[in-house]
């Protein structure tokens, strides 16, 4: 019993971790029909950010403090690689769908390029406080204090991103054009500033996935080709939840994380079944798709 | 001479041109991608066999991405289903050669079918996504190394007494391995050309163009979708055939990673989608340069370049990512657009139109 809840616990976690990953790609889904292919790479470059800043500030400034800042520059790292992406080689290709999958594409494969040219292919260690490695006992379990980090970080979100969609001009401006983009700008609003904020946004989100993907889930270790892979686990939580609904990502990467979690714990150590968690994911995205080809929450497609 | 026949004749020129490069060897300094500086040296023989491999399956490939314009993110599944049943049914069962190709190509038809028919139950970008996945899953499954089959990350290397000798991975046997590389593209490129010109090609297009008004017409686009999807994985699973042979080891990121899709992504948009010459150019361009800036990046006055310079240009998928990003958006259509445009506009200064109606549509949103 107490495995099975400690399991729940971190397959949470790791749901969390996806939902700030998948978030941000579901928005610039819905708003602009593109598969942002490099939303790895800001997850990348957030993670990148948070050991830069981490590893050259002066160590009297004391691990807690440190670490907070590390967090700050993986948002911003993130935030600010999305909005230049957007402003520079997606703007340009408006109207041209699939050009802009391509460009995102190719962003990828040149800035983890040269990541694999600058930092070399081997990882790097994000320094962390001592706290977060250690672990919370809470009625006979001992929890990962990281989990705790990422779950907190991950209701945060969902929560100001809720409101920040139902409450403010912005958000409601966006959640019109996920809705109908030639009717809002039929409107006179500006879809454009609504395009950059979207990829700020989800820039952002994806940036502190990169961290906390280290931090809880590889041992606080980073590596350029890193958000890559975890992309796909975004894009899954995406299809699963319904592209362009934030509900559904936030309910299918909660899935995803506890099949994976589950099955990984129960199934992966048996020989030759180490990549089981994986691959039941991707046997899950299957079901949900020949049950609900829309996704969970999905409207329109 | 006729456009057909005129391309046909040229078409021959080429591939008898490349068919007698083993046998030349001349001394070509700067522009080979191997340190040895002959045309027929072993280093070069082999990167143009890969040249040649990538072209094969970039043909596949844009049957699917270029004709029917699904974006599929899965060729790499059945380019690993070449390599990997191949080398397994050699290397540790031990089979005769043909029933090993047999095998190969059956299991890779079944894998089209079954995870095309349920992909294709989708469409836009959430089929682009599970193509991606499903790819993802065969890749975990390969570096999982079930009952030691694939060997994992270690890789399989392709070893077996079954092999014809003028087959086998010997240095001397290079110019063999070449000629099936050349011939896989030979083959692939007349399956492609009589697939696309024929009724069901042209069903491709109209998908691509419109497929609601297909419907209207009483044609059911899933079955030709379906067909596209096969085929592009069959030709990309002889690729994997070759490239076995032809490379000798079997490793997953080499092989089964999601980076050689983007590749042939890559190929397939810079030499122009939707056209068969664009897609051959694209990927032996992409391949050559591949190898040819590697080479430079090895070369000893490099080193005393400054980092700001020599890290970027050390690396090739740095500099081929941001060549397709600026093409991508400077050179819509790739190098075929750039042709027919050029072709377009000399036709309309002679009021002969009629010429100028290429015999292939490229694909025009890119």
């Amino acid at each position: 019993m107490n495995v099975l809840l400690a399991l729940t616990f971190s397959g949470i976690a790791l749901g969390a971790v996806y939902f700030l990953a998948a978030s941000g790609l579901s928005l610039i889904y819905g708003l602009m029909d593109i598969l942002n292919f490099a939303h790895g790479l800001f997850m990348t470059l957030g993670a990148y950010a948070a050991w830069d800043v981490a590893s050259h500030l002066p160590v009297s400034w004391g691990a807690p403090l440190l670490f907070s800042t590390a967090l700050v520059a993986s948002i911003l790292g993130g935030a600010l690689a999305a909005g230049l992406t957007e402003v520079l080689i997606i703007r340009p290709l408006y109207g041209r769908p699939i050009g802009q999958i391509l460009v995102t594409i190719g962003l990828d494969l040149a800035v983890v390029g040269l990541l694999l040219g600058g930092f070399g292919s081997n990882s790097l260690s994000v320094p962390v406080p001592l706290w977060l490695i250690e672990a919370t006992h809470v009625g006979g379990l001992s929890l990962p204090n990281s989990d705790f980090v990422a779950l907190v970080a991950g209701v945060v979100v969902l929560v100001s991103l809720e409101l920040f969609l139902r409450k403010t001009r912005y958000g409601i401006t966006i959640r019109a054009g996920v809705e109908n983009r030639d009717m809002v700008s039929a409107l006179g609003i500006n879809v454009g500033r609504a395009f950059t904020l979207v990829f700020v946004i989800g820039g952002a989100m994806a940036g502190l996935a990169g961290l906390l993907y280290a931090v809880v889930f590889s041992g606080d270790l980073i590596s350029p080709t890193q958000g890559d892979s975890l992309l796909i686990f975004a894009f899954i939580v995406v299809v699963i939840g319904g592209l362009g609904s934030i509900r559904g990502s936030a309910v299918a990467a909660l899935i995803v994380g506890l099949v994976q979690d589950y099955t990984n714990f129960y199934l992966g150590s048996h020989p030759g079944m180490a990549e089981i968690g994986n691959l039941s994911v991707v046997l899950l995205l299957a079901l949900v798709l020949e049950w609900r080809p829309r996704g969970l929450f999905g409207s329109t497609l | 001479m006729s456009p057909v026949v005129r391309r046909s004749a040229l078409a021959v020129a080429l591939v008898a041109l490349f068919a007698f490069v083993p046998l030349i060897g001349l001394h070509l300094p700067w522009v080979l991608p191997s340190t040895v500086n002959v045309v027929n040296s072993t280093g070069t023989l082999e990167v143009l066999a890969l040249c040649f491999i990538f072209a094969g399956v970039a043909l596949g490939y844009d049957v699917i991405f270029g004709y029917t314009g699904l974006l599929s993110l899965g060729p790499v599944m059945y380019f690993a289903t070449g390599v990997y049943v191949f080398d397994i049914t050699l290397t540790h069962w031990n089979w005769p050669l043909l029933s090993a190709l047999v095998a190969t190509f059956a299991v890779s038809l079944v894998l089209a079918v079954v995870f095309g028919a349920i992909a294709l139950r989708v469409s836009g970008i959430a089929f682009t996504m599970v193509t991606l996945a499903f790819a993802q899953a065969f890749y975990y499954l390969i570096e999982d190394n079930p009952h030691g089959l694939t060997g994992g990350d270690t890789g399989l290397a392709l070893f077996s007494s079954r092999l014809p000798g003028f087959m086998s991975g010997a240095v001397s046997n290079t110019r063999n391995l070449y000629w099936i590389a050349l011939g896989f593209l030979v083959v692939s490129y007349a399956v492609v050309w009589l697939v696309t010109e024929s009724a069901t090609g042209h069903v491709f297009v109209a998908i691509r163009e419109n497929e609601r008004r297909l419907e209207v017409l009483g044609i059911h686009p899933f079955r030709y979708k379906l067909a596209a999807y096969t085929l592009s994985s069959l030709v990309a699973t002889g690729g994997g055939v070759a490239y076995i042979l032809l490379i000798g080891t079997a490793v997953p990121s080499a092989v089964a990673s999601v980076t050689v899709t983007l590749s042939i992504l890559i190929m397939v948009v810079l030499g122009g989608a939707g056209t068969r010459w664009g897609a051959v150019t694209g990927a032996m361009l992409y391949v050559y340069l591949q190898q040819y800036l590697l080479k430079v990046a090895a070369e000893p006055s490099f080193a005393t370049l400054p980092a700001v310079l020599r890290v970027p240009l050390s690396q090739p998928q740095f500099l081929l990512g941001a060549i397709f990003v600026l093409f991508v958006i400077f050179v819509p259509g790739g190098l075929a657009g750039v042709v027919t445009r050029r072709r377009l506009r000399t036709a309309a200064r002679r009021f002969d139109l009629t010429s100028a109606t290429p015999t292939t549509v490229p694909m025009e949103e890119l």
